[in-house]
């Protein structure tokens, strides 16, 4: 599903951010772990086909991203990938239903409110609906924003810290929301968190894989080094 | 929904900050419109009025008071001239047609004017009621007087004397109502038209003592003006020369003495006119910080867009929708805004078929609103847009909250 080797990315003057080689099969749990600044945001971005990796390979669902275009890689992305920020960016001016539709939209897509009614249900929101994101409580508006990036039936669901201000019970109930979600749309499914309860959650999943990104030995600038290959738990 | 449904959404999810834009918009596009429409009234009611009438002839003095007191009746005339000089012009060969103009009394302000049906006929005027006059003393109303003042066929009625309201009354020669025009949209709505000899009548009636002086008076009979149709355009170039150097009187054409008039008036208007481009471009920065903002705010909903798979022109898109649908509003909001101002300034000047028409107009020029207003909400737009593009989306979904 996904495969990296010898990934290497350049931000500005900085020195680069070089990346373990990894491969994750389809249906996988990736645990990506690691400190402030050492590249997690830019894996998932450079998965999201959002940048270009400076060297190295890596395709995705046996896509070769350094190929698309712009405009491909915006097709690729409405298709392929569901993201759950951490911050979840739910717009202020538009109710659940249309959030989700945007979706749709952004894709090029003529909006299909039965699907958005129907993810929405699965996730045991469905009477949110018509609600503005003010009100809504934090967890609902997780499951809302977790409801707009499966919407696509994507192949591979990022999460960024997603349990970052949620207390233990919480926690762990986003992270098994999550991987039921991901495992109903049998989408490959990676979190980025340097949160241990993550791992404790995961860890009944059949596949998981865990990474570790680490600073560079520079310090400001990242390196990596994988910790541990694939690890069947 | 569509990006105008979402543009449409987002721009009303601030809403003083788009109520705000769209009242400045509005009051620069107002302005604008409320320009355009003044200038396009005086025209079309300076064209109706002068249409046909090549020259004016009448007493020296100043050639705008002529046309303003002889062909659109605001002003007072220079004086009057004899008809035995007015009867000559026929002669030339350069003169098709002569109306004579007699001006000197009124009724309740309404201009007692003294001519030949040909003005009848040069104006297309069209009677509701009667006939025209056939003897002296009888008239035909304008039909705003006839509105107006209440009158109707056969009733009777004394001149006043001078051109506004007010003057001794001429009581013993009543006028006899004829004929009343249908609506016509220029001056004559305005006046109470009558044979010539009626205006002599009046006056050499209350002058004479006796036959003789009756007499006197007959022979040295005199006109205010009269209005010259050419037989060919060249007389333009030889005919008013010729006038003003071998006549005692003087020629003043229409059409070079109102290009004049509405270059003074131009003037003030291109004052005006600068003062709706400030307005304008006011408002144009304010719709331009507001997206501005709106762009900053949103950087993050912005991003999540592009994660979801939307090309960045997608995006550009829906900005450049949104200040679309500020244009739409405001020129709508504008347009309004000007017609009303017109119609409450015809309503606040009596000014009825004067200068102002009655009713809405869409001259072509007023196409320039709506393009204005697109063109400064596209212009406000542009850098925001810009800026929507270069965001970085992996640093702004690296923001923690």
């Amino acid at each position: 599903m996904i495969e990296t080797r010898q990934l290497q990315f350049v931000y500005g003057a900085a020195p680069p951010l070089l990346f373990p080689d990894v491969t994750v099969p389809q249906g996988a749990v990736v645990l990506l772990s690691g400190p402030s600044g050492s590249g997690k945001s830019t894996w998932l971005a450079l998965l999201a086909a959002l940048v270009k990796p400076k060297h190295g390979a890596l395709t995705v669902a046996g896509q070769d991203l350094r190929a698309l275009s712009g405009r491909g890689a915006d097709a690729w992305r409405a298709r392929c990938i569901g993201f759950l920020p951490q911050k979840l960016y739910l717009s202020a001016a538009l109710t659940v239903q249309h959030n989700l539709e945007l979706a749709f939209w952004a894709a090029g897509l003529p909006g299909d409110t039965q699907r958005v009614r129907q993810v929405l249900a699965q996730l045991g929101v469905a009477e949110l609906a018509q609600r503005l994101p003010s009100q809504l409580s934090g967890g609902q508006a997780q499951r809302v924003a977790l409801a707009r990036a499966v919407l696509m039936q994507p192949l591979l669901l990022l999460a960024d810290e997603p349990t970052a201000s949620l207390d233990d019970a919480a926690a762990q109930g986003a992270v098994q929301i999550l991987v039921n979600a991901a495992q109903e749309y049998k989408a490959t499914l990676v979190i980025a968190t340097h949160d241990a309860r993550v791992a404790q959650t995961v860890s009944a999943c059949t596949a998981v894989v865990p990474i570790l990104l680490h600073l560079s030995p520079a310090g400001s600038a990242s390196a990596l080094s994988m910790a541990t290959g694939r690890l069947q738990a | 929904m569509s990006t105008l449904a979402y543009a449409w959404r987002y721009l009303w999810a601030r809403p003083m900050a788009a109520l705000l834009n769209v009242l400045l918009l509005s009051l620069g596009l107002g302005s604008m419109t409320f320009l355009l429409l003044v200038s396009h009234h005086v025209e079309l009611a300076f064209d109706r009025d002068l249409a046909g009438i090549d020259v004016v002839v009448g007493a020296k003095g100043s050639p705008m008071q002529l046309i303003l007191s002889g062909v659109l009746h605001l002003d007072v005339p220079p004086g009057n001239v004899p008809l035995a000089a007015v009867n000559a012009l026929k002669k030339n060969p350069l003169v098709a047609e002569i109306i004579p103009i007699s001006l000197g009394d009124n009724l309740q302000g309404y201009r007692i004017v003294g001519t030949s049906p040909s003005y009848l006929i040069h104006y297309q005027a069209t009677l509701a009621q009667g006939r025209v006059w056939d003897a002296p003393m009888q008239v035909v109303l304008g039909a705003t007087v006839a509105r107006t003042l209440g009158l109707h066929l056969g009733q009777k009625f004394a001149g006043s004397h001078g051109l506004g309201a007010g003057g001794h009354t001429h009581g013993d020669q009543a006028y006899t109502v004829v004929g009343v025009l249908a609506p016509h949209g220029g001056v004559i709505d305005r006046l109470v038209m009558t044979d010539s000899a009626s205006v002599w009548k009046v006056h050499e009636d209350a002058h004479a003592l006796d036959d003789e002086d009756r007499q006197a008076l007959e022979d040295e009979r005199e006109v205010t003006m009269a209005l010259v149709r050419y037989t060919s355009p060249l007389a333009a170039v030889t005919f008013p020369r010729w006038v003003n150097t071998t006549t005692e009187m003087q020629a003043a054409a229409p059409a070079l003495e109102v290009t004049r008039l509405l270059h003074m008036l131009g003037l003030g208007t291109e004052v005006l006119r600068a003062f709706a481009g400030l307005l304008l471009f006011t408002a144009g920065l304010s719709v331009f910080i507001a997206l501005w903002n709106a762009v900053r705010e949103r950087r993050g909903d912005l991003a999540l867009l592009r994660m979801l798979g939307a090309p960045a022109s997608r995006i550009g898109l829906l900005l450049t929708a949104e200040a679309l649908w500020l244009a739409l509003v405001s020129a709508l909001c504008g347009l309004a805004l000007g017609q009303a101002f017109v119609l409450g300034l015809g309503w606040v000047l009596g000014l009825e078929s004067q200068l102002m028409a009655t009713g809405l107009l869409w001259p072509h020029t007023l196409w320039v609103v709506p393009a204005l207003a697109a063109l400064v909400a596209l212009g406000a737009a542009v850098l925001p847009v810009w800026q929507a593009y270069q965001s970085d989306v992996l640093q702004l979904l690296q923001t923690k909250e």
